[in-house]
């Protein structure tokens, strides 16, 4: 089931993504759709269930290393966290505690928890935050992939930052609260969500990049994000003192250097572009290169 | 939300398969999710269809009727989460699956 037309990683099912990814034919998928573990809430309001929650959890290979995978599907139920979705990411990533993968790879694409099962899904994010950290606490890297429909919002924008490192494409939108959210309690002075331009480059990829929040920005396409999982493979990030304590430094700089600005525009320019408005139109090797002429690049 | 059960019957069906069952579609609007299993039935084929567009009973079974005369297949259990797909669409889907179910891609 890999893509054939077209190479868009934003376009691709979950299960196109994590075939992309992975070793050719070495998934192996824990609760496929044939075992029907499905939401037990959703009739209630009339909603349509699917027959995997919309994510799909296993084991693979990655150039030829163990790795477990998750992928959420962004398609159904905005990729929100349900009870049976959650329980079953937790479930994957307590699991690797005991199998101890290469890493695990989580190919996020959800807006949050979902409305319709709340509790249980506020719940099962916790339990997910809880799960990352045991397994970075064991030195087992976990890697995460924002570059779908529903970027990462709500529990998924706190779960995102909780990875070891994170990859995206400037298509995919990071944050807590989404544009809409923002706009609906200050105001669309505030924050206009029919701005896309505004929206993407406060919530997109590249400003995400720019802020040291996302490690690299990768190229729209599954075979880009599988080679950059490849590389961050091979030179894990840690979570050693001194890099927490760099990464505290760096935040409080953060605050101090920006704070009182408004567009990113604004913070662009005071990193040091000469030329912030031409940054939506660079490619990501261009803003790369761009950006370590100016800053000397992020921390990890 | 409507359930929709229909059994169908095609004469000498065709059985072979190479997998044991085919997942195609997501659960989006517009959209639904085929999941056919391939399954001891007497060489008939059941559909159990989940809606959520009500009273298209007749649709449905004008979709089946077109995929089983096209494809006449025996011995599938086919379960369908359907988020109010156009009737094209339905046909689609079910042909990806069962194409996959053949070893087609």
């Amino acid at each position: 089931m890999k893509l054939k037309i077209g190479k868009s990683y934003y376009e691709a099912t979950a299960r196109q993504r994590i075939a992309c990814i992975l070793d050719n034919g070495t998934f192996k998928e824990i609760l496929p759709p044939q075992e029907k573990k499905i939401s037990p809430h959703l009739e209630m309001f009339n909603i349509p269930v699917a027959f995997d929650d919309g994510v799909v959890v296993g084991e693979g290979q990655i150039d030829g290393k163990p790795v477990s995978i998750l992928a959420q599907e962004g398609k159904f139920m905005g990729g929100a966290f349900g009870e049976v979705h959650s329980a079953k990411i937790t479930g994957l990533l307590k699991r690797s505690l005991r199998t101890k993968p290469a890493a695990v790879v989580c190919l996020w694409d959800s807006g949050g928890v979902r409305l319709q099962e709340a509790n249980a899904g506020e719940i099962g994010v916790t339990e997910i935050i809880r799960s990352i950290f045991d397994l970075r606490a064991v030195n087992i890297p976990v890697i995460g992939v924002v570059g779908g429909s529903c970027g990462c919002f709500g529990g998924a924008g706190i779960i995102s930052a909780c990875c070891d490192v994170l990859l995206c494409s400037e298509e995919a939108r990071i944050g807590v609260s989404g544009p809409e959210v923002i706009e609906t309690t200050m105001g669309v002075d505030a924050f206009d969500s029919r701005d896309k331009a505004l929206v993407w480059r406060t919530t997109g990829g590249k400003n995400r990049y720019l802020f040291g929040f996302v490690k690299t920005l990768v190229e729209n396409t599954p075979d880009a994000f599988r080679a950059e999982i490849i590389k961050e493979m091979k030179e894990p990030c840690g979570l050693a003192l001194e890099q927490i304590e760099q990464k505290h430094a760096a935040l409080k700089k953060r605050l101090e250097d920006f704070s009182g600005l408004g567009d990113a525009l604004e913070i662009w320019a005071k990193m040091g572009f000469e030329k912030p408005e031409e940054i939506p139109g660079m490619s990501e090797k261009e803003l790369a290169e761009e950006f370590k002429r100016v800053s000397g690049g992020i921390i990890c | 939300m409507e359930h929709i059960s229909l059994e169908k019957e095609t004469k000498s069906p065709d059985i072979a398969f190479s997998k044991a069952s085919s997942l195609r579609g997501v659960v989006s609007s517009g959209n639904l999710e085929v999941l056919i299993e391939i399954k001891e039935l007497g060489g008939k084929c059941r559909f159990e269809i989940d809606t959520a567009a009500d009273g298209f009973g007749k649709t449905w079974k004008a979709v089946i009727d077109d995929f089983m005369e096209r494809r006449k297949p025996g011995n599938l259990l086919v379960s369908i989460n359907d988020y109010a797909a156009s009737p094209d669409v339905v046909g689609l889907r079910l042909d990806q699956a069962y194409e996959d179910l053949k070893g087609g891609e």
